[in-house]
């Protein structure tokens, strides 16, 4: 799988839990509350069966969610390790 | 020139500081004027040092000593200097290390103490501490003094700044905290607490005859608490008006059992400093005198007077116990007390200081001072004031039937 | 604690000597200060920090130890020292040593939080089962007579939040085990909180501090202010507050009122006024805290106010509890099969409402071991929740009436709403059980008037007028010293006026402590409402 499948792939879900936000043009989505806690949390089930990864709390940290970007540089790298 | 700038403010800053400290510490300090909780008796200590001339009598005790011995009648019938240095519920140790202090102003020819309280071998009450101890100058007496003194809960820093103890009456000043903000009220002759009126002991139930009288029916039916004094300084205290017997007091006897001796052994520390009181007069070479002042209460019990005679013969003191010279100094307690026996009224106590001034000039070889001019001339002023004072209560008598600012 | 001398003197000399030894002492004087502080509160409380403190040390040092064997192992892969492995066999040997990792980080966390939950809640736990059995007629099981250690619920999640971030990996562990120990005991923070984070402190509490005269002076400053408040506002309002408390038949009706609004004042100034004495002797000591309160009681609803309300604890539950709870692998699971059989709404809600709930009971019984106060964490969660899901509407609302938002009175509008609510959720709190916190609660509608109560009835609470205009004035410098500091910290605002203005600023507030304080022998100072938490 490479970066632009992932990154669609995120951006599909991204679109299923909000269809009105623009995702790509967002770049401060936790700090900006774009996305809230109940968003997050979907997100990180959504991710981990997409993907079949285990996202952990050591992940969860507003760094890697503020982004689509940040999102993928995250799913690369644990489908990396 | 900036440097000095910045130091001049600083040392305004903290002189500031300083100055705003000492004034508001004076104004929350209690002024002891007579009113609900502030007993004329918190002046004693610090009246003192107002003292011009020496004295060759000192005093030291409870109130069995200020309010049952009259110096003016003394300096006026026998020209003895004398001074009482004596607070309410005066402890032991205090009496020693006020005697320490007063040794440190000037050198009297004999001390007289008073053994009441001997009975206490503990602190009593923070209140009483403080109106013993804070009037005291600053010196290594006074931390010793306020050392053996604290109640549990009590702290030196309270005494070192007194602000810290009584912050809380900012809110509940009195017009008094200013009037006598400089000077406190004068309120002492030589120590000396003076009351003109009278209660009889029949009159009232504080304390009960039958003890020392020997009317033995009532022994059997009245009730006298050990710690009567106590309770009246309560009542004092808390405002509280009757005159019964207070459930806290901790030494309050049994119903009926009042004069039932049961062998009272005075403690260790009462009697270390008894000791020290001794041998500090011996060291200054200073005629030591015990005494027991004639109250009904609280009760004086044979095991008590027994150890006191055990130390006076062991240390060959003299031991004056005015219990056994009521038929001489003509002691009558229907006439010679205030407050029903507790304490005695000028009447009484100019009896018993017609006796200690002949003992005192005859076997002490206690000076009369009368002839010297310059003693003289400030015992006139202090008699003046003795006078109007009498004048003063005689008034309140007659207007209130009782008196109300003395 | 904060008030009494031999406190205040501690604190006198631990400032003079700080900055008179050199400089790569000052962390173990501290250690030694904070030891002194500890064994005076307790002769055997050290003993319980150290336990703590050398299992967390050493499960952070073991932790990074299998750190060490992954490296190497991520290593031998890249240099070509073993094959490449597949995917899965890559997993599974990282598994095997992740498993270690955990291993240590789940001994460690319950062991401490097990010495935490015997400490405080077995008296708890034995008081409900001797509920349970008196119905069947059982024997009622003794309490137990147990040290609860100063400030074990602060040091615990202090030590817990560093454990579990060398566990994730968000700080580098401190090898330095008297260091560490520093971290774990800093006496400031175990009387009232904050719940530091190992990340936040650890640079400015093991760095050389140079005497900076302004940082002294606003770490005195606020220390100031904090005993104002604490002994000026909060001891003066608690006479009248345990009056209250100590008889509810008698004080219902308009008295919760009158309850409410005084604890809310006695809490705040009690709680706040701890924490600015608390970060302004770190100030004092060149250590930076992060702030604990950020002007709560001006939230504009209740989620807004946890997040500016004892700060450091919502956070420590946020990130120790409510997230790593969220998205845990079961609770992954519950939001799937959510999903497949209720659609995305469902599965949107179900973790974190399961989070939020578990979250706010855990809440509550920090806060003590009985019922009324888990009600009270619970109760909050409810009306988190509730909140929660209202924001849409209120949203649409606000889109409809855009004037309305920015209007002053509708904001203040929203300010006393929350107020409001958060001073009947503290009921639970403040009563001594659900029951009689529910009854008072309906009384205050039903029974307003109960008794003939006459104004002076009312007012008459064991405080005198005077003690009615201090509280009044005291209130409302707090309340303006909020507003003064909206825009800005109000110490650096003072400090940029004119001396003889600052110099008065501080003689006044020096002396209002001084004077209107209530502690000493008159006063039997209360203890700070949080400690015992």
């Amino acid at each position: 799988m490479d970066v632009e499948e992932i990154r669609e792939s995120i951006l599909d879900i991204l679109r299923e839990l909000h269809e009105d936000i623009d995702f790509e043009a967002e770049e401060k989505m936790v700090d900006d509350k774009v996305l809230d806690s109940f968003d997050l949390v979907t997100l990180v089930t959504e991710l981990g069966e997409e993907f079949d990864v285990e996202i952990t709390a050591k992940d969860f940290v507003a760094e890697n969610f503020n982004s689509v970007d940040s999102l993928t540089g995250m799913i690369a790298r644990l489908l990396d390790e | 020139m900036r440097r000095a700038k910045k130091i001049g403010i600083a040392v305004v800053s903290v002189l500031i500081v300083v100055v705003l400290f000492v004034g508001l510490q004076r104004l929350v300090e209690p002024k002891y004027d007579g009113t609900d909780d502030m007993p004329l008796e918190g002046n004693f200590t610090a009246e003192y040092y107002q003292e011009t001339t020496d004295h060759d009598v000192i005093m030291v005790g409870d109130c069995e000593v200020y309010e049952n011995i009259d110096t003016m009648y003394l300096w006026k019938n026998y020209g003895i200097t004398r001074y009482i240095r004596g607070n309410a519920q005066q402890l032991t140790w205090q009496s020693y290390y006020m005697l320490e202090d007063t040794l440190r102003q000037e050198k009297p020819k004999v001390v007289i103490y008073n053994v009441q309280a001997l009975e206490h071998a503990e602190p009593q009450r923070e209140t009483y501490n403080r109106m013993t101890l804070d009037g005291l100058k600053w010196s290594k007496t006074k931390w010793d003094a306020i050392n053996a003194s604290m109640c549990e809960g009590e702290s030196m820093v309270d005494y070192i700044l007194p602000i810290l103890r009584y912050h809380s009456r900012i809110t509940s000043l009195s017009k008094n905290d200013l009037k006598y903000y400089w000077q406190p009220k004068k309120v002492a002759h030589n120590g000396y607490y003076m009351r003109i009126d009278v209660l009889p002991a029949s009159e009232s139930d504080v304390a009960d005859t039958a003890w020392l009288l020997g009317d033995s029916e009532a022994e059997e039916e009245e009730e006298t608490s050990d710690d009567a004094e106590e309770d009246l300084w309560a009542m004092m205290e808390e405002e509280e008006a009757s005159m019964e017997e207070d459930p806290d007091t901790d030494e309050t006897e049994e119903t009926g059992e009042t004069a039932e001796d049961k062998g009272v052994a005075f403690g260790k520390t009462p009697m270390q400093y008894l000791d020290k009181m001794r041998k500090l007069c011996e060291d200054h070479d200073i005629q030591l005198i015990l005494m027991k002042a004639p109250s009904l209460s609280p009760v004086w019990y044979d095991s008590e007077n027994k150890q006191v005679l055990e130390y006076a013969e062991k240390y060959d003191l003299p031991y004056i116990n005015f219990y056994d010279l009521l038929e001489e100094t003509g002691i009558d307690y229907e006439t010679d007390t205030y407050d029903g026996g507790l304490h005695l009224n000028r009447s009484g106590a100019d009896k018993l200081s017609e006796y200690l001034g002949k003992v005192l000039t005859e076997q002490y070889g206690v000076q009369d001072h009368r002839k010297d001019t310059g003693i003289a001339k400030v015992y006139e002023e202090k008699y003046r004031f003795y006078e109007d004072m009498i004048e003063a209560q005689q008034k309140e008598l007659d207007q209130y039937g009782e008196i109300r600012s003395y | 604690m904060f008030v009494s001398y031999e406190f205040i003197a501690f604190l006198f000399l631990l400032f003079v000597v700080y900055y008179l030894i050199p400089k790569k002492c000052q962390w173990v004087l501290l250690l030694v200060a904070n030891f002194l502080f500890y064994f005076s509160a307790g002769k055997f409380y050290p003993i319980f920090i150290l336990v703590t403190s050398l299992t967390v040390y050493g499960a952070g040092r073991m932790m990074e130890r299998v750190d060490g064997e992954l490296a190497v192992y991520t290593a031998k892969i890249k240099s070509g020292e073993i094959p490449k492995p597949s995917r899965e066999e890559k997993k599974a040997a990282k598994a095997k040593i992740n498993r270690k990792k955990k291993f240590w980080m789940l001994l460690c966390l319950f062991l401490n939080l097990g010495i935490l939950a015997v400490l405080k809640y077995t008296n708890f736990i034995i008081d409900n089962i001797n509920t349970i059995r008196s119905s069947s007629d059982g024997a009622a099981l003794p309490y137990l007579e147990l040290i609860v250690p100063l400030g074990i619920s602060f040091y615990t999640f202090q030590a817990v939040s560093y454990l579990l971030d060398v566990y994730w990996n968000k700080v580098e562990p401190q090898r330095n085990f008297l260091k560490f120990t520093l971290f774990v005991s800093f006496f400031p923070q175990l009387i009232q909180g904050p719940i530091s984070r190992y990340g936040d402190m650890a640079p400015s509490l093991y760095a050389e501090h140079r005497l900076d005269w302004k940082q002294v002076r606003f770490g005195l400053e606020r220390i100031l202010w904090g005993y104002f408040k604490k002994l000026v506002i909060a001891d003066r309002v608690s006479i009248a507050v345990s009056m209250l408390m100590s008889d509810p038949d008698y004080y219902t009706g308009a008295f919760v009122l009158v309850g409410m609004l005084f604890y809310a004042a006695q809490l705040y100034a009690d709680f706040t006024g701890g924490i600015d004495i608390t970060i302004g002797i770190a100030q004092v000591l060149g250590i930076r805290l992060e702030e604990n309160f950020i002007r709560p009681f001006f939230s504009k609803n209740i989620i807004e106010y946890w997040r500016r309300w004892h700060i450091s604890m919502g956070t420590w539950f946020r990130d120790y509890v409510f997230y790593p709870c969220s998205i845990s692998k079961p609770m992954k699971a519950i939001t799937s099969w959510t999903k497949k059989h209720f659609g995305m709404g469902g599965a949107r809600r179900v973790a974190i409402y399961i989070a939020t709930f578990l979250t706010w009971f855990a809440t509550g019984i920090w806060h003590g071991a009985d019922w009324h106060f888990i009600i009270w964490g619970i109760a909050n969660g409810i009306i988190i929740m509730i909140t929660g899901e209202l924001e849409p509407l209120y949203d649409k609302f606000h889109k409809k009436f855009p004037k309305l938002v920015n209007a002053w009175g509708y904001r203040a509008f929203q300010v006393i709403r929350t107020f409001l609510l958060l001073c009947c959720l503290r009921m639970f709190d403040t009563y001594a059980s659900v029951r009689l916190a529910i009854r008072q609660f309906v009384h205050m509608f039903t029974r307003f008037w109960v008794h003939p109560v006459t104004r002076q009835e009312l007012v008459d609470l064991g405080l005198s007028g005077a003690d009615y205009l201090i509280l009044l004035v005291g209130i409302l410098l707090m309340f303006l010293v909020s507003m003064y500091g909206r825009n800005g910290s109000v110490r650096e605002k003072i400090s940029a006026k004119p001396y003889p203005v600052r110099y008065a600023i501080f003689v006044l507030l020096f002396f209002a402590v001084l004077l209107l304080g209530s502690y000493g022998v008159g006063f039997d100072a209360q203890q700070f409402i949080y400690n015992q938490f």
